[in-house]
C-alpha cells in the first residue's frame, strides 16, 4: 500500500471540456432556416379562412370582390408570371453579354468599373426605382415605345392598348433590376469554365467570337440557366417598385400594354385597408402563393447553381 | 467575301454588340442616379428638410426628419437583433460547416435571402402586430432583422474561411477552448469581411419598404418611441410619390436622394473595407 503511495502517477493532461459553443453557434446558425419554416407555417395559418371557404377554386378565380366576398388569384398569378417573364426576356441577353465581357482577361481596371457599377444597381432600393419608374421611365416608354409599336403592329391584340402605367413598364423596371443577380452568377459560371477548353477553341483557329459562342457558353448553359431561374424567383417577388407602375387593374391582361397586377401588389394595396375575416386571409393567400412558387424556383435554381460551381471547382 | 474575312467581321461585329449591350446595361443606373439628384437636390438643400416633419400641401417648411430618425431606429435595432446571431450563425458554417447539416442551413439561408419581403412583412404582422394589437417600429425591426440576417451569415462565413488554418490551430495548440479560437481570434482576423457583411445587410435594411407596410405603418408626426409607430424613408418615398401633389413629390425625390445617397455610400466604404481584408489574408 505505501509503495504504490509513494509512485507519482503520471499527471494526464487536463481533459479538453465538451464543446459547447459548436451547439450554441448552430442553433444561431439555424434561426434563417427556422425563421423561413415559421414564415410559411404562419401564412398558412393566417390564410385559413380562405382556404377552407375556397379550396383549389382560389387559384382559378378571376373575381375580386370584398363586398360580395368574392375572390379568385388568377388575374393576379397571370400578371406576376407575365411581368417576371417579360423581364427576364429583356434582361437575359444583356445580362449575358455583361457577364462575357466582364469575364474576359485584361483590362481589369475597366471591367472593375463596369462590375462595380452592375452591382451598385443591386443596392439601389426598389422604391427608388419605383419613383423613377413612376415619372421617368413609364412615361418615356409610354411614348417612345408603346404607342409606337402598338400603332406600327397593325391592331395585334397583345400589343393594343398602350397604357402609361403598364404590364411593359413594370417588366422594363424589372428588368434592370435583375440585371445585377443574372450577370453576377453568369460571370462566375463563366469564369469557371475550365480554361483548356478555352485554348483548345483558340489553337484550332476559332475566332473570339467562335470561341465564345460555341464553346464557352454552351458548357456555361446549365449555370446561365440557373442564374436565370434565380433572377425569375426575384422578378417574381419584387414588390414596390412594380406596385408603382403596374396600374393595380384586377383583370386578366389581353396586352402586354394595358395596366395588370401582381400578387405582391395587391397585398400592398390592399392589407392595411381589408376588414373582416375572408378580405384578409384572402391577401394572405395571394402572399402564400407567391412565397410557394418562389421557394420553389429558389430551391431549383440554388441547387443547380451550387452543384455546377461545385463541379467547375473540382475540375478545375 | 472570302471565309476568313466574313469570320472576321462576324467576330468583329459581336464584341462590338457585347460592349454596346454592356453601355445599355450601364445607362439605367446613371438615369436613376442623375434624375434622383436633379429633382430630389432642390428639396435636400433646405435645412428645414432635414429638421421638420411633415406639413400639409401648401404649408413651407416640410422635412422628413421623423423619417431619417425613424429609419435610424428602425435599422439599429433590427441590427442588434439579426448582426450578433448572424456572425455567431456565420462562425458555424464556417468552422463546422462540412456536416450534411450545415450544408441544408446553407441552402435554407440562400433561400431566405431571396423570400418576397412582403411575406415577410405579412408573417411579422401575424406574429407581432396581431397579438399586440397595433402596429409598432419594434415589429418593423423585427421584420428588416430577418431580411439582414441571411446575408450577415453569408458574407461572415466567406471572411471566416478566408483565414488561414494556422491561426485555428496556434489557439487550440495554446489549449484555447474552440468559442475563444472562434470569436477571440478568427472573428477579429476576419473583421473587415465580417464588418462589410453587416453593413450591406445594414443598407439593405435602410432601403426596404415592402416589410414595413403592414408592420411600422408610418407616422406624419416626429416619434422616436418604437412601441408606436414610426416613420421611414422609404415609406415617406412610396407614400409622398403617390400623391398628386407636387410639394409632397418633391420631398419624396428629396428622401429618396437621401436614400440613395446613403445605400451607395455604406456600399462604397464596405467594397473598400472587403478589398483591404483580401489583401491582408493574403498576407497572413
Amino acid at each position: 500500500m505505501a509503495v504504490a503511495a509513494e509512485a507519482q502517477p503520471i499527471p494526464s493532461a487536463p481533459r479538453r471540456p465538451p464543446d459547447r459553443f459548436r451547439y450554441v453557434a448552430g442553433a444561431a446558425a439555424t434561426v434563417a432556416p427556422a425563421a423561413l419554416v415559421l414564415v410559411v407555417l404562419n401564412l398558412l395559418q393566417q390564410a385559413g379562412p380562405a382556404l377552407h371557404h375556397f379550396g383549389v377554386g382560389f387559384l382559378v378565380g378571376t373575381d375580386w370582390n370584398p363586398v360580395k366576398d368574392s375572390f379568385g388569384a388568377l388575374p393576379a398569378v397571370v400578371g406576376t408570371v407575365a411581368t417576371a417573364f417579360l423581364a427576364l426576356a429583356l434582361a437575359l441577353p444583356i445580362g449575358v453579354a455583361v457577364a462575357v465581357v466582364l469575364a474576359e482577361q485584361g483590362q481589369a481596371r475597366l471591367r472593375g468599373v463596369i462590375g462595380t457599377a452592375i452591382e451598385l444597381l443591386a443596392a439601389i432600393p426598389s422604391v427608388v426605382y419605383g419613383i423613377w419608374a413612376l415619372y421617368v421611365l413609364a412615361p418615356w416608354s409610354f411614348q417612345h415605345l408603346e404607342v409606337p409599336i402598338s400603332v406600327h403592329s397593325g391592331g395585334i391584340g397583345w400589343l393594343a392598348q398602350p397604357a402609361t402605367r403598364s404590364l411593359f413598364n413594370a417588366s422594363l423596371v424589372l428588368a434592370v433590376m435583375i440585371l445585377p443577380t443574372l450577370t453576377a452568377i453568369s460571370r462566375d459560371v463563366i469564369r469557371g469554365v475550365p480554361r483548356g477548353l478555352k485554348e483548345n477553341a483558340v489553337a484550332l483557329g476559332a475566332t473570339w467570337w467562335e470561341t465564345t459562342w460555341k464553346v464557352i457558353l454552351p458548357s456555361a448553359r446549365n449555370g446561365i440557366f440557373g442564374a436565370t431561374i434565380l433572377a425569375l424567383g426575384r422578378a417574381l417577388g419584387e414588390t414596390i417598385a412594380v406596385t408603382m407602375v403596374i396600374g393595380n387593374r384586377y383583370v386578366i391582361p389581353h396586352s402586354i400594354f394595358e395596366s395588370a397586377y401582381t400578387l405582391a401588389s395587391v397585398i400592398a394595396n390592399e392589407f392595411n385597408e381589408a376588414t373582416g375575416t375572408l378580405y384578409p386571409a384572402a391577401l394572405v393567400e395571394l402572399g402564400l402563393v407567391l412565397i410557394l412558387v418562389t421557394l420553389v424556383v429558389n430551391f431549383g435554381a440554388l441547387v443547380l447553381v451550387h452543384t455546377i460551381t461545385r463541379e467547375s471547382r473540382s475540375s478545375a | 467575301m472570302n471565309r476568313t474575312a466574313r469570320r472576321r467581321a462576324i467576330n468583329g461585329m459581336s464584341l462590338g454588340l457585347m460592349y454596346v449591350l454592356t453601355l445599355v446595361a450601364l445607362v439605367p443606373l446613371g438615369l436613376v442616379l442623375w434624375f434622383t439628384v436633379a429633382r430630389g437636390l432642390p428639396s435636400v438643400l433646405h435645412l428645414e428638410f432635414f429638421t421638420n416633419t411633415f406639413r400639409p400641401v401648401g404649408i413651407p417648411g416640410a422635412g422628413v426628419s421623423n423619417a431619417l430618425v425613424g429609419t435610424g431606429i428602425l435599422v439599429g435595432l433590427a441590427s442588434v437583433m439579426a448582426i450578433p446571431v448572424g456572425i455567431v450563425g456565420g462562425v458555424y458554417l464556417a468552422e463546422y460547416g462540412i456536416a450534411r447539416w450545415a450544408a441544408w442551413v446553407r441552402l435554407a439561408t440562400d433561400v431566405l435571402v431571396g423570400t418576397p419581403s412582403i411575406a415577410i412583412g405579412l408573417f411579422v404582422y401575424g406574429l407581432v402586430v396581431l397579438r399586440m394589437h397595433h402596429f409598432s417600429g419594434v415589429a418593423g425591426s423585427i421584420a428588416l432583422a430577418i431580411l439582414m440576417l441571411p446575408i450577415v451569415i453569408r458574407t461572415t462565413e466567406g471572411a471566416v474561411a478566408l483565414i488561414p488554418n494556422g491561426l485555428r490551430e496556434s489557439g487550440l495548440a495554446l489549449g484555447l477552448p474552440r468559442w475563444r479560437v472562434s470569436l477571440q481570434l478568427i472573428v477579429p482576423a476576419a473583421a473587415p469581411g465580417v464588418i462589410t457583411g453587416a453593413l450591406l445587410a445594414v443598407a439593405r435594411a435602410s432601403g426596404e419598404t415592402a416589410p414595413l407596410l403592414f408592420t411600422t405603418l408610418g407616422n406624419t408626426l416626429f416619434s422616436v418611441d418604437p412601441t408606436h409607430t414610426l416613420q421611414a424613408l422609404p415609406l415617406t418615398v412610396y407614400q409622398y410619390a403617390l400623391t398628386p401633389y407636387k410639394s409632397l413629390q418633391d420631398q419624396a425625390w428629396g428622401a429618396a436622394l437621401v436614400l440613395v445617397m446613403m445605400v451607395l455610400g455604406i456600399n462604397l466604404i464596405s467594397r473598400w473595407v472587403l478589398r483591404r481584408q483580401i489583401r491582408l489574408a493574403g498576407q497572413l
